[in-house]
């Protein structure tokens, strides 16, 4: 009786372990991945090994997966989900950016206070918004993330939409931590730096995510032609 | 004589306790002031608050042990947000060295995030450039050495000694504050590494882009001759956090509590 109760505790245990150890969902991924000509000399054609193309022998790069996989629930390597800060919303909510899955992200880092460039940046981010047909707002998320997470808070951020009629359903602000908005503007690449208490210089940099928050454009300046955002956006909410 | 015997141990037991409570290990104080920096805030001075900073970079072995506890680091497992395909590539699988790596080397190839989040699980974090700068301007016996050639001549001579990553932790002498290798070993991580605006012009052989940069104090050095000082900004400024490089390493730094 005793050596039974012994071999069912270390059934138990196996089982257990080989439950841990199961987790190598990584490696499919690889296994389904997709290789074309970089100079796409036969097109859009795809091949489903290495190689170098047959017409200009070159060799064949791995295609960018497409976001087929929308249906899936997990979050890639390279989404920004995967970021564990958290955030306070003009409306007072506390979210992670995980929370905002689901829709199309444009994204800008701004600081209510500033008085040169961030205007331009808000204006930037309306312009880009009223290129886009009202039926494909509801699945797009404007968000606009302080970079001055002290003076910035929710209230302000509050004001800030109301006052710059950016207070519908598709506009959302952000306050975070000191190292949370340090950490997210490193992953945008983006650089800032507090110049005077009241001023910062920043890169201006405007970021499209899709739905399962991976990044898919960069517009750079500012007022600059928004044509290949406002692109990228219908593509990513038809 | 008893009582003497009492207030003596007494006596060691106080000393030792500030002693526990003023340092906390393998990190010495250093005593915050004001000071000019290559690149200020407005061209001015900035203030340096008192903390305590590594004495050592952070070495192979230690990161190994860290990888060991948090095997979201290991370099099968990082996800490629926070890190580039060139992270620990010297290692031979996901816990160990290559055998031909010294486990007293500062470790290298690692991101930003990685080095952060290595800081953050021992309670400590990344210095900030002003922080980092202001323990590295002061030699052996000077808090700020920076009006002396010989100082600058030595950092030059260190920064052109190839593959000075393959050198163990500890072969550069101490300085004022009791700090090693901040100069001549590797280059570090800062916190706000990212706070560096020179890349976009420096790259594009303009003075300075307005549009890509808002707010125009991006190019203001105060201090020309300090060639040094100027290449460390540079790297920053041409970083980007999931970068894993041979020659970039890191250490930490702790805020010390306000007891008043």
């Amino acid at each position: 009786m005793k050596h039974l109760k012994i071999i069912f505790s270390v059934l138990i245990m196996t089982i257990a372990f080989t439950a841990c150890n199961s987790k190598t969902s990584k490696n499919t991924s690889e296994a389904l991945a997709v290789y074309q000509c970089p100079m796409q000399c036969e097109g859009a054609k795809t091949y489903s090994e290495s190689g170098s193309c047959p017409i200009c022998k070159m060799d064949l790069k791995p295609v960018a997966k497409a976001s087929k996989v929308l249906e899936t629930n997990e979050i890639s390597e390279a989404s920004i989900f995967n970021l564990t800060s958290k955030w306070n919303t003009e409306e007072g909510e506390v979210i992670q950016l995980k929370d905002l899955k689901g829709k199309t992200l444009v994204m800008v880092m701004i600081y209510t206070s500033c008085k040169a460039a961030c205007p331009r940046l808000v204006a930037d981010m309306r312009n880009i918004e009223a290129k886009i047909p009202k039926e494909n707002l509801k699945d797009l998320n404007f968000v606009l993330i302080s970079i001055d997470p002290e003076t910035d808070t929710p209230e302000r951020l509050k004001a800030f939409a109301i006052e710059n009629l950016m207070d519908d359903e598709q506009w959302t602000f952000l306050q975070g931590t000191e190292s949370g908005v340090r950490e997210f503007a490193n992953v945008l690449a983006m650089k800032y730096k507090q110049i005077s208490p009241i001023d910062f210089s920043h890169s201006n940099i405007i970021s499209v995510f899709n739905t399962k928050g991976e990044l898919i454009h960069q517009q750079e300046g500012l007022g600059v032609d928004n044509k290949d955002t406002v692109d990228t956006i219908l593509e990513l909410t038809q | 004589m008893i009582k003497s015997q009492a207030f003596r141990i007494l006596f060691v037991l106080l000393v030792f306790q500030t002693m526990l409570y003023a340092q906390s290990e393998g990190m010495v104080s250093i005593k915050g002031s004001r000071y000019l920096p290559l690149y200020g805030r407005d061209s001015t001075v900035v203030a340096v608050k008192d903390f305590e900073m590594d004495v050592y970079p952070v070495t192979n072995s230690q990161f190994e042990d860290f990888v060991k506890k948090y095997p979201k680091w290991q370099k099968s497992n990082v996800i490629s947000l926070f890190a580039d395909k060139g992270y620990l590539v010297n290692w031979k699988s996901d816990t160990e060295l290559k055998d031909s790596e010294k486990p007293n080397s500062p470790v290298t190839y690692v991101s930003w995030f990685a080095a952060k989040d290595y800081c953050e699980c021992q309670g400590k974090r990344l210095p900030t450039i002003d922080e980092w700068e202001y323990v590295a301007m002061a030699d052996k016996t000077t808090k700020d050495a920076r009006s002396k050639p010989e100082y600058n001549a030595e950092i030059l001579a260190w920064y052109e000694a190839p593959r000075t990553n393959e050198n163990t932790i500890g072969l550069h002498p101490e300085n004022f504050w009791g700090v090693h290798d901040l100069h001549g070993l590797v280059w570090e991580w800062t916190l706000d590494f990212n706070s560096v605006l020179i890349s976009g012009e420096s790259r594009k052989d303009v003075d300075k882009d307005n549009n890509l940069f808002c707010g125009s104090a991006a190019v203001n050095a105060t201090d020309l001759m300090n060639y040094a000082a100027f290449m460390r900004y540079a790297i920053r400024g041409s970083l980007k956090a999931k970068y894993s490089m041979k020659n970039l390493g890191f250490r930490c730094v702790k805020d010390i509590p306000n007891e008043f």
